[in-house]
């Protein structure tokens, strides 16, 4: 059996990874794949909670986020798409008609 | 075979008839989701009315059941404990569907702009390509923007309510996911529209997904979602507080930046500026008002007894609020800007109750939730008002939300200038103003906390705040009459909205007992 600290530390590690990219990567898309990225540390986070404690709920909840994950999916690409028809371009850098 | 598996999957219950607020929303909702594919050729036209007779039956309708089940008393863990109701859900859930329906009323108005609604005929056209112009010109209107906005209710609903933190994460991704869309969805200026989508859309996810990965470590720490058994898994911990304190501090961001406190406060002036207007007031009080319940659920419910370790750090993000809600909003040249300066100043104000933790009434001073309870209906009756009433002053080409053209609007109409003024004295805090006893109740409320360092803090950001309010009133009523700006025509949709938003503002202030009471009297979280 592994030992589940290390599978946590993994999972934070894949989160860490995921929110510097969104920090720092400039395309839309690649920020959000990285988002997705970190909803999936989580969702070993909570498969690794589970084994912890020796319930189901944990699994359960990470096919509730997967669902949820699938939502965001159609929204996040609905928006990127929609700019990217505007202005041939998904960089986060260009789109600054709000900076005041 | 099947009998092994039974004592481990056992049929939930579901109290039907306690969750139909929710469900009569959530109805509508899907309905009108259909009425676009199935209302064509000579039922088009109709469409609006259709979407509008949902809007308005579910929401009275849920709204009747919400005080029926009040009335009746009903309380207790719904749904196999994932939803609580109790006097603060009950109070979130009639404010919500008061506040979404007259929000969303705004949305219908036509008169004002030229016989077309605020938002894109067709959304998925590419601006200034030729299916936009043929959309407009056969005025081929998209009705979605009903639906999602009920969906984004029905999400809110839950989301103040919810006992477990895998439901509350459902629930802010329910009501998230619609406002992200209806923030693109502007007519005009849609390049800007789009963008504070996308803005919205990036930050809002990434913190949901701070959230959620906060509710997995609590979760690895706890051993269940339930605020309750958190809270009673912290008296005897099996894991390491490291665990439950990181947890902590990534859930705290998630439902902060839905509060839109500093320092997860950058998406709000930008959002609130970039969105349709009618979009913007729905979300500055419904999204903030669920947040703050959200919030305070957790960390009253879940996390009382770490009160002395969350106390000094709301404190501070407190005072980092407030005093960037206000210093900021001294510069804007920009109502809609300003108003949202505004509204992270109003968050700051909110916290301060959230530090005192107050969990019982005395006396005159209500607990911390029943004084937050009544701020944001106070708060919330000025937003909706204050925005309907912005979506008036235009130009040739749209709305136009800058000082230049608000400069001298006593004297085109003095009905938007005078009632727009009740609005930001209420923003401000005067006396006989819903927003100077809601104010009053926060701040009692944290000074009977001990802390009445934060209370005087509180008031100095107040007065600063006051200036740029007044500052507007000013332009209004003692600036040249600006040429190229006039006030719109507007039907009752958005008149109807700012009267009650009017009158409930001075009501409010003069006669808060009724209210005070009532939140008093439900102003006690169920564990």
């Amino acid at each position: 059996m592994t030992n589940p600290e290390n599978v946590l530390m993994l999972a934070g590690v894949l989160f860490t990874i995921g929110a510097l990219g969104v920090m720092l990567r400039r395309n839309a898309l690649v920020a959000f794949m990285c988002i997705e990225l970190m909803l999936n540390a989580a969702n070993l986070a909570l498969v690794t909670g589970s084994t912890m404690n020796g319930g189901l709920d944990g699994q359960v909840a990470s096919f509730f986020v997967m669902v949820v994950a699938a939502a965001e999916v159609v929204v996040g690409l609905a928006i990127i798409m929609t700019i990217y028809r505007t202005r041939r371009t998904t960089s986060v850098d260009d789109a600054n008609l709000l900076k005041l | 075979m099947n009998t092994m598996l039974m004592p481990l999957f056992t049929a939930p219950t579901i109290e039907f008839s306690a969750l139909a607020p929710i469900l009569i929303v959530f109805g509508a909702a899907c309905i009108g989701v259909l009425v676009d594919a199935i209302m064509i050729g000579r039922l088009r036209g109709w469409r609006d009315e259709v979407q509008m007779g949902l809007v308005i039956g579910s929401t009275l309708g849920a709204f009747a059941y919400v005080v029926w089940n009040a009335r009746k008393g009903v309380k207790g863990p719904l749904a196999m404990g994932s939803i609580m109701l109790d006097g603060p859900t009950y109070v979130a859930w009639g404010a919500l569907l008061v506040f979404g329906l007259l929000a969303i009323m705004v949305f219908r108005e036509t008169k004002v702009n030229g016989g077309v609604t605020a938002f894109a005929s067709s959304a998925a056209t590419v601006p200034g390509s030729a299916e936009e112009v043929e959309a407009d010109r056969y005025r081929l209107q998209q009705t979605e923007i009903f639906p999602l906005a009920l969906f984004s209710i029905v999400g809110m609903m839950v989301f103040a309510s919810a006992n477990d933190l895998l439901t509350l994460f459902v629930g802010l991704e329910v009501f998230s996911l619609p406002l992200y869309l209806m923030c693109g969805m502007a007519r005009r200026r849609r390049l800007v529209s789009q963008e504070a989508s996308l803005k919205y859309f990036l930050l809002g996810a990434l913190s949901s997904a701070f959230f959620l990965f906060g509710v997995a470590l609590v979760y690895a720490y706890a051993g269940s979602f339930k605020l309750g058994d958190i809270a009673t898994k912290m008296a005897s911990p099996t894991y390491g507080s490291g665990l439950l304190y990181t947890g902590l501090i990534l859930l705290a961001s998630g439902l902060l930046f839905k509060v839109g406190v500093v320092p997860f406060h950058n998406w709000t002036p930008d959002v609130y500026m970039g969105a349709p207007t009618p979009v913007t007031g729905f979300m500055a009080i419904c999204t903030k008002l669920a947040a703050v319940l959200a919030t305070l659920r957790v960390f009253y419910v879940a996390l009382g007894a770490e009160r002395w370790s969350w106390q000094p750090v709301f404190a501070t993000l407190a005072v980092a609020t407030m005093v960037l809600g206000a210093v900021a909003g001294l510069t804007q040249r920009d109502v809609k800007r300003m108003l949202a300066y505004s509204s992270i100043a109003h968050a700051g104000f909110l916290l301060t109750a959230v530090v005192g933790a107050n969990q019982t009434d005395l006396g005159r001073t209500p607990s911390s939730v029943a004084s937050i309870l009544f701020y944001m209906i106070a708060y919330g009756f000025a937003t909706i008002g204050a925005f309907a009433l912005v979506t008036m002053v235009r130009n040739e080409a749209g709305e136009d939300n800058s000082f230049a053209a608000w400069s001298g609007l006593a004297k085109k109409s003095p009905w938007v200038a005078g009632i727009m003024t009740v609005f930001l004295l209420s923003f401000a805090g005067i006396p006989l103003t819903a927003g100077f006893i809601g104010k009053w109740t926060v701040f009692a409320s944290a000074w009977r906390g001990g802390y009445g360092w934060l209370v005087v803090v509180a008031v100095l950001a107040s007065l600063v705040a006051a200036y740029f309010y007044l500052r507007l009133i000013g332009v209004m009523f003692a600036g040249e009459p600006a040429a190229k700006s006039y006030v719109g025509e507007a039907s009752g949709w958005t008149w109807v909205p700012v009267a009650i938003g009017a009158a409930a503002t001075i009501i409010l202030g003069i006669l808060p007992d009724a209210v005070l009471s009532m939140v008093s009297s439900l102003g006690a979280f169920l564990r």
